[in-house]
């Protein structure tokens, strides 16, 4: 395998966030992301569907006629998704019912469909693996910052929050602080390319 | 079955659990297609024809479903039809009617990962309606799509003209309006039906 690919996929996580920066999947950011514990719960799910229909996708990619290849990718994830609901409502039945709204509606999150269509549809097995955990933990990731930070402000007695207003709110400006934190970033990087030349 | 709870049904999808502002389905598309008005339009009334028919395809299905004792294969086969409707959609106005074809066209194919099709054929679900109830609160779910999408296309028109920070353009002042509008929907549900 080539090492920089490797790489720039297993990054993609945080280079190409789903949530952040490439702006996919938001129903489930914003109606699940009221506590920490739901956040964890659908960001994980997701990512087990992400993951395993990555891997079928690529495998089955030469296979596959190219008409008919988005009900195709649909069914697979349709697929996973009835086995993470069913596991869900047998071993986990207290969070099956805090999520459980949310669990079909991952066949239809922007994230699997692209992923399969952007990635998975053209890379080999390993890579799209590799594409699949870290564009998982990646949405995970900003699923449970963002359920933390609303976790908080209800603590501490903003109960608008727990309703959706709140969650467009608060991903609102934590987009706009995401913004700013990679425009001073580049800013700083642009500025160094033109001082320091090669060893920066 | 009475006119009082066709009206709290048609009330409730409309304003006080619209699915957009209350239930959070449905972002993408309105992020994406509430820059102009036009394209407000055509996807919300793409939209609610959809939702319409697909829900009660999906509740008549479900039945069966129930009947053979095989509603694990509620998603895939829910999702099935979504996508055969969309394209059967899409085949039939390209013959009969070119120029909504043309004026829908890219939004048309989008409809199927929206996730308020999906949302409101589960929705009726599980919320146990008949045949009359659930073609009622799939179009006048589609209806309150139509109108959140309206509202906040013409709200962003005019933020063309507005100095924004620039952090916040783009996507994150359309988050915060429509955290805005959802507090105004909220108001709504102090009524008590």
């Amino acid at each position: 395998m080539d090492t920089k690919k490797l790489k720039e996929t297993a990054l993609g996580g945080i280079l190409n966030n789903p949530v952040f920066v490439l702006v996919l999947g938001m129903c489930p950011t914003i109606g699940m992301s009221t506590n920490v514990t739901n956040a964890l719960g659908l960001g994980l799910a997701t990512a087990f569907v992400l993951l395993f229909s990555n891997i079928f996708v690529s495998l089955l990619r030469k296979v596959i006629p190219d008409k008919v290849r988005l009900p195709s990718y649909i069914i697979i994830i349709a697929t996973f998704v009835t086995l993470v609901k069913m596991f869900l409502e047998k071993f986990l039945p207290a969070l099956y019912a805090s999520i459980g709204q949310f669990i079909p509606l991952i066949v239809v999150n922007c994230i699997i469909l692209g992923r399969a269509e952007a990635f998975a549809g053209k890379n080999s097995v390993g890579y799209a693996a590799v594409d699949g955990i870290s564009m998982g933990l990646g949405f995970t990731a900003s699923l449970v910052i963002l359920g933390a930070i609303r976790m908080a402000l209800i603590a501490a007695g903003m109960s608008i929050f727990q309703t959706a207003a709140g969650g467009f709110i608060t991903l609102g400006l934590l987009m706009a602080l995401f913004n700013y934190i990679l425009n001073i970033y580049r800013n700083h990087r642009k500025a160094g390319l033109l001082k320091g030349g090669a060893n920066v | 079955m009475s006119i009082a709870s066709i009206i709290t049904i048609v009330l409730s999808a409309v304003l006080t659990e619209n699915i957009v502002l209350s239930k959070t389905l449905g972002i993408c598309p309105l992020l994406g297609t509430s820059k102009k008005t036009d394209s407000a339009v055509g996807m919300g009334l793409a939209v609610t024809f959809v939702i319409t028919v697909s829900s009660v395809v999906c509740y008549g299905l479900f039945q069966l479903l129930s009947l053979w004792n095989i509603v694990y294969l509620q998603t895939i086969v829910f999702i099935l039809v979504i996508a055969s409707l969309v394209q059967l959609l899409d085949i039939v106005l390209k013959r009969f009617s070119p120029t909504l074809y043309n004026s829908l066209g890219i939004y048309l194919a989008l409809i199927t990962t929206n996730c308020t099709v999906l949302g409101t054929a589960n929705l009726v679900i599980d919320k146990g309606y008949n045949l009359l109830e659930t073609f009622v609160f799939g179009f006048f779910t589609g209806i309150g799509f139509t109108m959140v999408l309206i509202l906040m296309s013409g709200i962003r028109e005019k933020l063309n003209r507005a100095h924004i920070p620039a952090p916040f353009a783009g996507f994150p002042i359309a988050l915060i309006i429509a955290g805005i509008l959802a507090m105004a929907f909220a108001g709504f549900s102090g009524f008590a039906f």
